[in-house]
């Protein structure tokens, strides 16, 4: 089933938490909202459910006009990010709850809500209530409950978001297996990139109520659309720097870019895309290392950088950090694989702002 | 408004472990790090066991003693005359029709205190304390203006054969407006605290408003509301002050409980009163007993 969402707006007060938003999720897809908080992710999880109006704009499920439905005939499937399950119901209950609002044969109730206690692997656990469950428990049971009434699309609210990391990780890989079981038009919601990258097909990401990008999660990362893409989207080494004529000036420093804007702007350098050398080469300037810090991924280096006035981070693997041996307080010298400039303030989201340099 | 409700609802007696329940270091110890003296906490503890006894527990023995002193057998006559029984009779039946009322009216209005923001939400949680504030007899006062003989609705149900003063639906009136602020006050903290998500759940899932009532909002504040409902029908027997201005004081007809031991009072038949009264004070021990078994379920949710 295919969602479109054409110009959402939703205000609470004179807070605008989604300004005229336009979506499509193609369907079967498995689609991330990724932003801050207040960015209105779940404000459009929301709306979409049915449980606030819109101000302004329509959206479609499957071509049908939601406006002409209440949350309750939606027939969509909603996980709320503390799960919300029915405190005072178990687990066979909770899951059986939309089947019996609906009426539904009690031994058509029984198969389903059986089918989905084996999916979600807690057969044993049926008499159970929520206060009984642990969190990645309940967060299946969440999601049992939701797809029970078969519903039209899926809707995950943070749904990872109270669960400690390990369970995390496990139950990401779970739901896109799942995904890929079910191949329901799914929506979720999270702020964090890792997840939303793994999980997702195509990735959403959203800034104070608007759509800054959309795309796959290597196009996004890739070739962030802006500034705030860029920074949001791991971590950024960001430089102020003169534009113009194809060049970048930060101090008496001149980097090469291409087709940069004019005037004051920033300049966008990934960790990863600074190389760290112990001889001096062409264009490279003399840093001295602050810190160095093991990371799960490799190695993180603190620097500070004379010459542009300010610290940047570099990010080596196991490999170049063991080749380089750095220590704290030793001199190197770093060159810039790869810089990204994008005009201050920002302008609208295009090619034409983002420039890389070789 | 709703701080100060909140704030009420916690010095009831259900927050925190009930009265008497073992909390921790035996009775008399001192509670982790104080110091006190000995004699400081003697005093106290002595202090506090002896207000209880002089102003609860003897008065209450007087009662039970004054009941049997002409013994069992005048107990009994003086509950199983027909003015007694009949006085029983309507404090259950006006507390029936009463407690009913202030059930609906407390859920309705804690539903919409703690779901909606509207206008006049602020003015209704304070008219909900009103009846706590105004002394019970003003309260009956202004039924009697209001349905007596003279008062302004008077000459139109007198025309139309309508008996409200000196009569059921007075006693009915009295009694609920003197005990409608309980179950809505119960419920209003325990609602607001509960927030609405189970309820959003329940509409996506396809469950219809009174579907969502029923099976979802409902058995979440079961217990505040059978809480409330002790506490209302408590009050609602035991009434004495709105009752006696608008009944009319009319012996086997149109006296409750407290209004027919005040008669019998007044009439120097004080072992009969007595008698009467360990009834109220039976009434009155259940309900503690109820509140006791209540509060701890409410505490588990």
């Amino acid at each position: 089933m295919t969602i479109e969402v054409r110009g959402l707006s939703k205000k609470f007060g004179a807070f605008a938490a989604l300004d005229n938003v336009s979506l499509d999720v193609p369907g079967g897809g498995l689609i991330a909202l990724l932003g801050p908080s207040g960015s209105g992710k779940t404000t459009l999880l929301r709306l979409l459910a049915g449980l606030e109006r819109p101000d302004a704009g329509s959206a479609w499920i499957d071509g049908v006009d939601l406006a002409s439905q209440s949350a309750r005939q939606r027939n969509v499937g909603l996980v709320f990010q503390h799960y919300a399950l029915f405190r005072h119901l178990d687990v066979y209950e909770n899951i059986a709850f939309a089947l019996r609002v609906r009426k539904r044969p009690r031994a058509e109730v029984d198969a389903r809500v059986r089918e989905l206690l084996a999916l979600i692997q807690l057969e044993s656990f049926e008499r159970r209530l929520p206060s009984q469950l642990s969190g990645g428990q309940r967060q299946r049971v969440a999601l049992a409950r939701a797809l029970a009434a078969r519903p039209r699309v899926l809707l995950l609210d943070e749904p990872f978001g109270a669960l400690d990391a390990q369970v995390r990780a496990e139950l990401r890989s779970w739901l896109r297996r799942l995904h890929d079981e079910i191949h329901l038009t799914t929506v979720f919601v999270t702020h964090d990139q890792d997840e939303a990258f793994e999980v997702a097909d195509r990735v959403v990401v959203m800034n104070r109520g608007r759509i800054e990008q959309v795309g796959a999660p290597a196009e996004v990362f890739e070739h962030p659309a802006n500034d705030f893409v860029m920074r949001f989207l791991g971590h950024v080494n960001v430089l102020e720097a003169e534009l113009g004529d194809g060049r970048a000036r930060i101090g008496d420093v001149t980097l090469a870019i291409d087709s940069a804007p004019g005037g004051p702007g920033r300049i966008y350098v990934r960790p990863h895309d600074v190389e760290l050398a112990r001889a001096p080469a062409d264009g490279a300037l003399a840093a001295r290392v602050v810190r160095v810090t093991p990371l799960s991924s490799g190695l993180k280096v603190d620097l500070s950088v004379p010459a542009l006035g300010s610290r940047l981070r570099a990010d080596l693997d196991w490999e170049r950090g063991a080749a380089l041996g750095l220590r704290d307080g030793e001199d190197v010298f770093l060159s810039l694989r790869r810089a990204r400039a994008f005009a201050r303030p920002p302008s609208a989201a295009g090619e034409d702002t983002t420039a890389d340099a070789a | 408004m709703t701080d100060a409700l909140a704030m009420a609802a916690r010095r009831s007696a259900r927050v925190g472990p009930p009265l008497g329940a073992p909390i921790g270091p035996p009775i008399g110890a001192p509670i982790a790090a104080t110091d006190e003296p000995a004699w400081v906490r003697r005093t106290v503890i002595g202090v506090a066991i002896g207000f209880v006894g002089l102003f609860v527990l003897v008065p209450l023995a007087a009662v039970v003693v004054e009941a049997l002193r002409a013994g069992l057998a005048a107990y009994g006559r003086a509950i199983a005359e027909p003015a007694a029984l009949s006085a029983v009779k309507l404090t259950f039946l006006a507390s029936a029709i009463a407690v009913p009322l202030n059930v609906v009216f407390g859920v309705a209005a804690a539903w919409a205190i703690a779901r909606f923001r509207f206008p006049g939400r602020s003015i209704l949680i304070t008219l909900i304390d009103l009846p706590l504030a105004v002394s019970p007899v003003i309260a009956g006062m202004v039924y009697l203006l209001l349905f007596g003989r003279q008062g302004l609705l008077g000459p139109w149900l007198t025309d139309h054969g309508i008996k409200v003063v000196f009569a059921l639906p007075g006693i009915v009136l009295a009694t609920t407006f003197v005990t409608f602020p309980f179950v809505a006050r119960e419920l209003i903290p325990l609602m607001e605290s509960q927030g609405a998500e189970e309820e959003e759940a329940a509409i996506v899932l396809g469950a219809t408003g009174w579907q969502t009532f029923v099976r979802v909002t409902l058995p979440k504040i079961k217990w505040g509301l059978w809480y409330g409902i002790v506490l209302c029908t408590a009050r609602a027997m035991g009434e004495f002050g709105a009752v006696s201005v608008v009944s009319g004081h009319i012996r086997g007809r149109t006296a409750t409980l407290p209004l027919h031991v005040e008669i019998l009072y007044n009439e120097y038949e004080y072992q009969a009163a007595f008698a009467v009264a360990s009834l109220l004070v039976v009434l009155a021990l259940a309900s503690l007993v109820a509140r006791r078994v209540i509060a701890r379920r409410v505490e588990v949710i």
